[in-house]
């Protein structure tokens, strides 16, 4: 196939040649950062929680007037839930990652780090780290299906009830996550264990915490773009407050039935507490409500990515049909002196893929510069340098699929039509 | 000779029409996607207090140390709020025409009506020109007097659906609520105010949650009510340390001169703070927001939704250049039928004008295809839960807006392959026939 006649009869096109390219050229721009933006909000969506979350169900109790110590109601109450038939284990938690409530704290490998993150007013110094916090009631480590790869669970001794909102809790032992383990000691995170940390309140009084478990993963209560998201600890403190959240752990297909009768069990308990069914939910339906900014995001790029390659694809279709009719009488005259059929489908498809192919080129430039757009507006990675080939070979394929149908009209005309008069 | 252009278009779609078909889906599809996001973000960026948003403004002040690590400009970071002594100050010197302090807490509402079940709920200390500063509707009694507000006076301000749930009626001006455990006298019942954004509120994202009740601000801190925000840096954490913020601050600045007396005062008193040595950083800080500026600087905009909206004006601009790209060939193919009628007498601006009604009849066509698509496209984010979803509706506004867009777009689009097509020589054309 000689390239020559297609590229002068180009030449007669120009403008809507050149017109076309640059539509492919937008499209493969916009549909490269599309995809790639919908991989970031999938790789998003899927985060480890580090909890065995189709096991578990969650009941929210507000208490307006659980009384002076709250902890003793709720206590109360667990045993109850424990009782339930269905319940595998059942524990009293501060929150669950993902929930929106964060609790943060911070600690320090030494005194000396911890005056100098106290007198600079930021975790941000060497030797010290940010962690968000978790507490729970014995029983948590189970309820929440945690991993636990280095030193032990906490004991009965470890407990301690927890103080009124503002003040620190001094704790002796605590769990930390593999990567908070990480960022405290960098040198040796893998020999955390035994190890004394200032933490939360033990930053101001000098009082040491001990590390007495590492787990695989705990998952921040939010999701945040620093590369902090396992940046957690699990202290063993039992929530006093008359907001208490109960974690309860079943087999997945009871999970509705439990969160029924747990809810009955805990307004019997207590009268005027007004549990509704709204305050019990499975994990995974909350964890599907956090992220649903994301999954509506990822719906939205998926369709118009989805749109605009349709209304490209018509484009190159509806152009390709134009030019069939407009040059039906040469396509004629070439068929008289000669030219088979696959001569013409082939013709139209190599010019089909001259235009894209050079429109395709010109998008990956584009996509980078988009790229680089969007990385300065909205704070988003360098795209992968993959992203771009696929994509103008996408282009290339749906380019070759919108002109079939035009270029087999094309080559069914006869070569009779080059007799007649248009 | 409009009617005979029009019949003419008529014919010439109607000769093609599963092309017709296909540029009305292109337009219209473009259309439909960019006002779907664009309606979406409208939303998301409506004035909270139409008419008075250009009179309120939002004092800055940077109390913090200078060993202060955090970037203290940051959104949610202690200068978000004001310190008590700061506001104070503000308030006393009462250099705006209005001028009040806020924080927003929770309390449990109890009814004396059997059945009613406690509940708890949201609302916001203030100080008495709250009401007036911001245009909140009154439909029985008052704002509290300048008087309570110095005595912390027990009296409260309700919505009409705290005061329909505590009393099941409205006309409660005078009755007791009990609200936190503690008794309160009703001196006013407003509408169900409910700005949105709920640009006072400290955290942004508030996008539903509006205020039930109101209390004097001296009087929630003589009972010490907790408030939703605080934010402190120093040893002393009680709300009346000058190392806590936890106040908004809003102040009403009808003219420019007092806008600029304003910022002024502002620089003076920060000046002298650092004079006293409480300040340690440069007076020059302070700062005075407009009320739509505030928004934006916190973030009361969600990205995605910019990133949403670029994403259908990219959409559009593709739209169109495969518009132009279609009306290109489908014009110059009528190259023959437009040199019939130029040989005939026709002058450039007739053909002109023919061809552009043919390309505004697509456009027609396709801006009442967008309407639908946007339509269906807002259905959809209406169902998502998010929490403006619900808010997502198009407006009469909107509906117009579709419809010019997406004829302007295509006239303008047909208006390049028109030129062309007229540019095309009578005698070289009819030759060619």
């Amino acid at each position: 196939m000689q390239l020559q006649p297609i590229l002068a009869s180009l030449k007669h096109h120009k403008l809507t040649a050149l017109l076309l390219m640059l539509q492919v050229a937008f499209t493969c721009a916009i549909i490269t950062n599309a995809v790639f933006l919908i991989a970031q909000r999938i790789q998003r969506v899927t985060t480890l929680s580090g909890l065995d979350e189709n096991t578990l169900s969650l009941v929210n109790v507000d208490d307006l007037d659980a009384g002076a110590n709250p902890l003793a109601l709720h206590k109360a109450d667990l045993a109850m839930l424990r009782r339930l038939d269905g319940v595998k284990s059942a524990a009293l938690i501060s929150n669950v990652p993902f929930s929106h409530s964060e609790h943060g704290s911070g600690g320090c490998t030494s005194l000396a780090a911890a005056q100098a993150a106290m007198k600079a007013n930021s975790l941000k110094v060497p030797g010290c780290a940010g962690a968000d916090v978790y507490v729970g009631t014995p029983g948590t480590f189970r309820t929440l299906g945690l991993k636990l790869v280095a030193g032990r669970e906490f004991e009965a001794g470890d407990y301690v009830p927890g103080k009124p909102p503002g003040q620190a809790e001094t704790v002796s032992a605590m769990i930390v996550t593999r990567d908070y383990a990480r960022r405290l000691y960098p040198e040796h995170p893998d020999h955390v264990v035994g190890r004394d940390v200032y933490f939360g309140g033990g930053l101001m009084s000098g009082q040491p915490t001990r590390i007495v478990g590492v787990v695989a993963h705990l998952h921040k209560a939010n999701v945040s773009d620093d590369g902090s998201d396992e940046q957690s600890a699990l202290l063993p403190v039992e929530p006093n407050e008359g907001r208490a959240l109960f974690a309860l752990r079943s087999e997945p297909s009871q999970r509705s039935k439990v969160m029924e009768e747990a809810v009955a069990t805990l307004n019997k308990n207590k009268p005027n507490r007004q549990i509704s069914t709204d305050d019990a939910q499975t994990y995974t339906r909350m964890r599907e409500d956090y992220f649903r900014g994301d999954t509506t995001m990822i719906r939205l790029l998926l369709a118009s990515a989805l749109g605009l390659l349709f209304v490209t694809a018509l484009g190159i279709a509806g152009l390709a049909s134009f030019w069939v009719q407009q040059r039906t009488r040469t396509i004629g005259i070439r068929r008289a002196i000669g030219a088979s059929r696959g001569n013409i489908l082939h013709y139209f498809q190599t010019e089909n893929f001259l235009i894209v192919g050079a429109g395709a080129m010109l998008g990956m430039l584009l996509a980078i510069a988009l790229n680089l757009w969007l990385m300065r507006h909205y704070e988003l990675p360098r795209l992968p340098w993959f992203y771009l080939p696929v994509g103008a070979l996408a282009l290339c394929l749906l380019g070759q699929l919108a002109v079939l149908a035009p270029a087999r009209r094309a080559a069914r005309v006869p070569p009779v039509v080059a007799t007649r008069s248009v | 000779m409009f009617g005979y252009y029009l019949d003419l278009a008529l014919r010439s779609l109607k000769r093609n029409w599963i092309m017709t078909a296909l540029m009305v889906l292109a337009i219209g599809l473009g259309i439909g996607a960019s006002m779907t996001m664009l309606t979406v973000l409208n939303v998301m960026t409506r004035d909270p207090l139409p008419g008075r948003s250009a009179h309120v403004y939002r004092p800055y002040l940077n109390p913090l140390p200078l060993s202060y690590h955090d970037e203290p400009g940051k959104v949610g970071g202690p200068t978000t709020g004001l310190t008590w002594p700061d506001a104070k100050a503000l308030l006393e010197a009462h250099k705006g025409v209005r001028q009040a302090a806020m924080a927003r807490g929770y309390l449990t509402a109890r009814s004396d009506r059997s059945g009613v079940q406690p509940k708890s709920v949201g609302g916001s200390f203030t100080t008495r020109d709250f009401f007036t500063m911001f245009g909140v509707p009154f439909v029985a009694g008052r704002a509290w007097s300048e008087h309570d507000d110095t005595g912390a006076a027990p009296v409260v301000v309700l919505t009409k659906k705290l005061a329909d749930r505590l009393f099941g009626t409205t006309s409660v001006v005078g009755r007791t609520a009990h609200l936190g455990g503690h008794d309160f006298q009703v001196v006013g019942v407003t509408e169900n105010w409910q700005p949105q954004p709920l640009f006072y509120a400290m955290i942004g994202t508030d996008f539903d949650s509006g205020d039930q009740f109101f209390l004097p601000l001296s009087t929630a801190m003589s009972l010490q009510l907790s408030v939703n925000w605080g934010n402190g840096w120093g040893k002393d954490s009680s709300l009346t340390s000058p190392e806590v913020s936890w106040l908004a601050f809003w102040v009403e600045l009808d003219t420019p001169a007092q806008v600029g007396a304003y910022q002024r005062f502002l620089v003076n008193y920060s000046a002298k703070q650092k004079e006293l040595g409480r300040y340690e950083r440069p007076a020059s800080d302070a700062r005075l927001y407009g009320l739509m500026q505030w928004l934006h600087r916190e973030g009361l905009v969600p990205g995605d939704v910019m990133l949403q909206t670029w994403l259908a004006l990219g959409f559009l601009f593709v739209c169109l250049v495969n518009i132009v790209a279609l009306l290109l060939a489908k014009f110059l193919r009528k190259g023959g039928e437009i040199s019939v009628r130029r040989a005939l007498g026709a002058r450039r601006r007739d053909v002109f004008r023919q061809l552009g009604v043919e390309s505004a009849l697509l456009g027609l066509g396709g801006g009442m295809l967008g309407i639908g698509l946007a339509e269906l496209g807002l259905w959809a984010v209406r169902q998502r839960p998010n929490d403006y979803a619900h808010l997502a509706q198009m407006n009469g506004e909107m509906l117009v807006a579709t419809v010019v867009l997406a004829i302007l777009v295509s006239t303008l689009a047909g208006l390049l392959p028109a030129w062309r097509a007229c540019r095309i020589a009578p005698a070289l054309q009819l030759k060619a026939l």
